[in-house]
């Protein structure tokens, strides 16, 4: 039982910045937007998070700053592939390139004079778990309330997106420059000032993702933190149909991946080291591939939004 | 008064050729400012960067060295993307290059050793196209996006590396050093200067054999058809199933030549550290160079140079090298901001007609 506890409040945690960052591109993708930069705006939020807290020690500020340079990166994916109807997946791989490029520099050049300017191997002030009374002694139950803020958060955030898409009429209005930005267009909705919007907010969801990989999952800064992570949000969102409640189960399964792995490793097993760490990469392709071949099969339920990837203009015909 | 963008009649030559070297300029400019506010000074930073690439014949050479597989592995992507399939795999493709040939090189004592260098490379290329052809079967058949199946199969490639040269793969008499045996010397891919060996003359035949398949053939004519219309493709009776394995088989297997002369002719063994993200850096060649293959030899050298340079820095003034990847990861937003002038122009609208 003890055991089961354990492991469970590790997949919590390990999933917690999965499902920030599925939220948020839930958000971008269900404009019409699609911003495979997610890898490298969560490389940037989880970078600027540990240096603020370094230099500050306020942990408040620096998911503010997390948030506003996972938001800047997404502007400019948004100014590009809105604006510049530039190709939205080369966008999107840019701001990985450049985001992880720039994380790694600026992680090598931001830290203190005595460590060679090097932020690795510093340590910040991090998000601790807060028992919550009563409800933090029950077996199993424990697992969800020994947490931290920004888990305990997605309480919130999950129900509150899901109620924002699906029962509001500024969530229609993001659904339907999604799915047909002509028709939103002719009733009145600014398609590209909706696309800005969600793509931006997003991103700052996004960042906070990368802010609590460093400042609460493993603090510490280190170059490869993300480890694909990004990619995996990705996929995440297209398990969760574009449906932020659902994308808790994509979180769960691969923050429990996560968990087992490390619970295998620290145990000793037979299996060498390098084919655990396999396990979420197959797992995504795995998934993807039957999540796929079944979508075909029973159209609608999980297709993406119509408009996904395509640039937009009242002057094209 | 407002400004609109405006649909050209045709595609402007002149601005998709000075796009990209504008975009080089203002990338640097950018990087200047990243430079200013982490404390350097760009321009003697930059001027380092160029005397570390350019500067010396020798340092021209390490330029070509890096050169190399960023050729091979910028064709195979501008290919795929040619069919608008987002092969972001290369990484991986060119690892498992590195795998296959090792392979041969290592383990098979049984072939003459006049063989071996020709059979590693071409086992290289097989294992990079294999790698390739996983994502194009998942596409071809059923829809799998593929952008995300062959970026997780970099993870997956590198990790199995891994677990060769640290594993079962390892050189017994290494001192526990991750790492192949070294290759029987007869394997090795020769040298003509420095590290510089000659698979630079393979790539850039390689280079000009695909411009001429891309732009005079009818296999390159469908493919240029299909990433732009596939309807009318499929209408003209083109088989984009069977053209994306085929043309995907043919990217990996670059790729994996690229990984294969990288320890055939530089390592000559799988070691840790064989992951150098050329692939990804690839990915930014072939967008430059505008899926043109004979633009991808000019682009991957200055690509070189910036990673060159920026190994430099770190030797000279103690800056990170990150700092090429950062310019390189610079150069893709304004290439990005600027194409859309290529097929648009501006055009200032003095009254909004009612």
């Amino acid at each position: 039982m003890q055991l089961i506890t354990t492991l469970l409040a590790v997949t919590l945690s390990a999933g917690t910045s999965l499902l920030y960052a599925t939220i948020g591109e839930i958000y971008t993708e269900r404009s019409g937007i699609l911003n495979l930069g997610v890898e490298g705006m969560m490389m940037m939020g989880a970078l600027s998070a540990f240096a603020v807290s370094f230099y500050t020690g306020s942990l408040f500020l620096s998911l503010i700053v997390a948030m506003l340079v996972g938001g800047s990166l997404a502007l400019l994916h948004a100014f590009l592939s809105i604006s510049m109807r530039a190709n939205q997946v080369v966008s999107g791989l840019s701001i990985t390139l450049f985001g992880t490029g720039l994380a790694s520099y600026l992680g090598q050049r931001l830290g203190p004079e005595s460590n060679g300017f090097n932020l690795a191997g510093m340590t910040a002030s991090n998000f601790q778990k807060i028992q919550i009374p009563f409800l933090g002694d029950i077996p199993i139950l424990a697992a969800f309330f020994n947490q931290d803020v920004l888990t305990y958060m997605l309480f919130l955030i999950v129900p509150l997106s899901w109620y924002f898409m699906y029962r509001t009429k500024h969530g229609l209005s993001l659904r339907s420059v999604g799915e047909n930005p002509r028709t939103a267009s002719a009733m009145g909705i600014s398609v590209a000032k909706v696309r800005y919007l969600y793509t931006v907010i997003g991103g700052m969801l996004v960042g906070l993702g990368g802010a609590h990989l460093t400042l609460a999952y493993t603090p510490g800064w280190s170059e490869n933190v993300t480890g694909g992570r990004g990619w995996i949000v990705i996929a995440l969102v297209i398990f969760a149909g574009w449906n932020p409640s659902r994308a808790v189960f994509g979180a769960v399964l691969f923050g429990g991946i996560n968990a087992i792995q490390f619970r295998l490793q620290a145990a000793g097993t037979m299996i060498p080291a390098s084919f655990l760490n396999m396990a979420p990469y197959v797992v995504t392709v795995v998934v993807l591939a039957l999540m796929t071949i079944i979508g075909k099969k029973k159209k609608g339920k999980y297709s993406s939004p119509s408009a996904l990837g395509n640039a937009f203009s009242i002057e094209d015909k | 008064m407002r400004i609109v963008l405006e649909k050209r009649e045709a595609r402007s030559k002149t601005v998709t050729v000075l796009v990209p070297i504008i975009s080089f300029v203002v990338s640097l400019m950018l990087g200047s400012i990243v430079l200013g506010l982490s404390g350097a000074n760009p321009l003697s930073t930059y001027g380092f960067m160029f005397k570390g690439a350019f500067g010396t014949w020798i340092d021209f050479t390490e330029t070509l060295v890096k050169a190399i597989p960023l050729l091979l592995t910028g064709l195979g992507v501008a290919l795929a993307f040619k069919l608008r399939f987002w092969n972001i795999g290369a990484e991986g493709q060119f690892i498992w290059g590195a795998i296959g040939t090792s392979w041969v090189m290592v383990f098979w004592n049984f072939l003459p050793l006049p063989l071996l260098l020709p059979i590693g490379l071409v086992m290289g290329m097989v294992a990079g196209a294999m790698w390739a052809g996983i994502p194009a079967i998942l596409k071809a058949n059923w829809g799998v996006d593929e952008t995300l199946t062959t970026l997780m199969l970099n993870y997956v490639a590198i990790l199995f590396a891994e677990y060769l040269y640290y594993g079962p793969w390892r050189d017994p008499d290494g001192f526990g050093f991750p790492g192949t045996k070294r290759f029987p010397q007869e394997g090795w891919l020769p040298r003509f200067a420095g590290r510089a060996h000659y698979g630079l003359f393979l790539a850039l035949a390689i280079a000009i054999l695909l411009w001429f398949l891309l732009s005079k053939t009818r296999w390159g004519f469908e493919i240029k058809m299909i990433g732009k219309n596939q309807k009318a493709a499929r209408c003209l009776g083109v088989s984009i199933e069977k053209s994306i394995v085929v043309t995907l088989l043919i990217s990996g297997a670059l790729a994996g030549l690229a990984g294969a002369t990288e320890v055939a002719g530089i390592s000559h063994r799988l070691q840790k550290g064989i992951d150098m993200g050329y692939g990804y850096t690839a990915i930014i060649i072939a967008w430059m160079a505008q899926l043109n293959p004979l633009a991808c030899i000019l682009v991957s050298i200055l690509m070189a140079g910036l990673l060159v340079g920026g190994d430099q820095l770190q030797m000279m003034v103690g800056l990170p090298s990150s700092m090429g990847l950062v310019i390189q990861g610079l150069l893709l937003f304004p290439l990005l901001a600027g194409s859309v002038f290529t097929e648009y122009r501006l055009k200032i609208v003095r009254k909004v007609e009612a």
